[in-house]
């Protein structure tokens, strides 16, 4: 359970509704708002140009996310406070997809990079190639990396591994 | 005697909130700030807000102490930093101790007609062997350092408690450069927002749920920290102790309401576990028990920056409609409008606990005011 330990599982935003379908995925990049408990905070609602989540009134509610409405372009994953919302795609290979992440450390990291990847307990599960890094003036100092990995870790794969 | 017609204590987010709605209507506002900067502890929040995105949400807590601090100065709020309030006297006087210089004080006097206290809170401690080590510090303090003053405490950090504060201090310390060795947490959960410590464990920062500290070692300062699983008694399990190699010990423990001024004003207070322990209570105005005496933010309870700049919106509104700056209908709306964001604020997790001990201080407030004791 993630109140245990503050590690969310898919197992736990499938259960809940929130994880976007294979199908989905396979369309191309789609947004996962991984936020399972209420908080009064809502603005990846208002920052999606597609109006694909919603939220509503009461600002507690959980973002629900419409999969067939979202143009996977990223403007929630800096939006979010939280930093709870990645981008992830399927669609280009059947050997690698990708997934998309907010990071806000410092570092040297460039495109092309290979670097260890992270799941959402920080451990290294697999290698992965940057594909991108965006820092835009609306997402203020909140860049987004891009991650290629094996098809079957875009589920897992959340950051870049720390080293200790 | 200097006059003046609101004077605010405490330049945070509730009490500039105050002074610009007060100051809009038209009204003469003076902002007595103890730091060298108003801002309070928006000052050195780097992350972004939570909330409404019709309401700040998603802006800097930095650039939202930069906000508040220009409409104050394009009203003309007149900021009066490095002062010291000493006390609120007879008949609304509120005595100054200005800092000059380092030996130059400057001691006034001023008596309003509205005064707000909006001194905000202070960070609990928490006593366990090795506590008084250098190393040992509250996490408040820690983000103080290294946000505003650009000092890093420290290398290793272990985290005592998992409430927001901790969480947050953990990023930004792992932002700043130092290695996270761990949050402790005597609660079998997470305390604080869980998004918070989802952006920790994906770094790889164990939390330790269930566990507390049972002792900070080292000779001149901390070099280790003895965590172990805690009973429901809050004794420890015998063999169960992880020794972690650590430079600082962050206490992360909550907060309580800094409530000297309005207990020397004679406010009636209630006391909530919800709120942070004993606040003043007051009514729909933020009016204390004492007339003409507001109160606002986490003076009178404690919760986030976001419910402290509505509360001080609401303050300042009332006090504007008091002193006859805005007519009863349009301030009745104003307030009503701040009471509704407010309780969106107040919705979901732990909402439930706070609007029930808000609804204490209104409740107590009213009796009081009736006589009751």
């Amino acid at each position: 359970m993630y109140l245990d330990h503050g590690v969310v599982t898919k197992e736990e935003l499938i259960a809940a509704g929130h994880y976007p379908s294979e199908a989905r995925m396979k369309k191309g990049p789609v947004a996962v708002c991984e936020c399972l408990q209420k908080i009064p905070c809502n603005p990846c609602e208002s920052s999606c140009p597609a109006h694909a989540i919603h939220i509503g009134e009461n600002i507690s509610n959980l973002p629900e996310l419409c999969e067939d409405k979202c143009i996977g372009c990223g403007s929630c994953v800096v939006a979010c406070s939280g930093l709870a919302i990645f981008l992830l795609d399927k669609s280009y290979s059947d050997k690698v997809g990708s997934v998309s992440f907010p990071y806000e450390y410092l570092n040297n990291y460039q495109k092309g990079d290979v670097v260890k990847a992270a799941d959402r307990s920080g451990k290294n599960v697999c290698m992965g190639t940057i594909k991108k890094i965006i820092t835009t003036p609306k997402a203020d100092h909140t860049t987004v990396v891009t991650l290629e990995v094996p098809i079957e870790y875009v589920d897992e794969v959340r950051s870049i591994y720390r080293e200790k | 005697m200097r006059q003046c017609e609101v004077l605010v204590i405490g330049g945070g987010p509730a009490g500039l909130s105050a002074a610009i709605e007060a100051a809009k209507a038209g009204a003469q506002v003076v902002v007595v700030e103890t730091n060298r900067e108003v801002g309070g502890q928006l000052v050195k929040q780097t992350h972004k807000f939570f909330g409404s995105s019709r309401h700040r949400a998603g802006t800097r807590g930095i650039d939202i102490a930069k906000i508040l601090r220009k409409q104050c100065e394009d009203l003309h709020v007149e900021l009066k930093v490095n002062s010291l309030v000493m006390g609120i006297y007879a008949d609304n006087v509120v005595a100054i101790d200005e800092k000059k210089s380092l030996t130059e004080h400057n001691i006034e006097r001023i008596q309003a007609k509205k005064i707000v206290i909006s001194t905000g809170a202070s960070e609990n401690s928490i006593r366990f062997p090795g506590w008084t080590l250098p190393g040992v510090m509250g996490a408040g303090a820690i983000q103080t350092m290294c946000n505003y003053h650009r000092v890093i405490p420290g290398r290793k950090l272990l985290m005592i408690g998992s409430g927001s504060v901790g969480l947050i201090v953990c990023y930004q310390l792992m932002q700043a450069g130092a290695e996270i060795v761990g949050i402790v947490e005597a609660l079998p959960h997470i305390n604080g927002y869980a998004v918070h410590a989802s952006k920790l464990t994906r770094e790889g920062i164990p939390i330790y749920t269930g566990y507390t500290i049972k002792e900070a070692r080292g000779k001149e300062r901390v070099e280790q920290a003895v965590i172990a699983k805690v009973n429901p008694d809050w004794s420890t399990v015998p063999g169960s102790e992880i020794v972690l190699d650590t430079d600082i010990v962050a206490v992360g423990a909550g907060l309580k309401p800094l409530i000297g001024m309005a207990h020397m004003s004679g406010c009636e207070f209630v006391y909530d576990k919800a709120l942070g322990g004993w606040a003043p209570c007051h009514n729909k105005n933020m009016e204390s028990t004492h007339k003409g005496i507001y109160v606002a933010g986490d003076t009178t309870g404690l919760e986030e920056a976001s419910t402290a700049i509505e509360e001080g919106t609401i303050s300042g509104i009332a006090i504007a409609e008091s002193l006859g700056y805005i007519p009863k209908d349009k301030a009745k709306t104003l307030k009503d409008e701040g009471w509704e964001r407010l309780a969106g604020l107040r919705s979901g997790f732990k909402g439930e606990d706070r609007v029930k001990a808000k609804m204490k201080q209104l409740n107590r407030y009213d009796e009081v005011m009736k006589g009751g004791k």
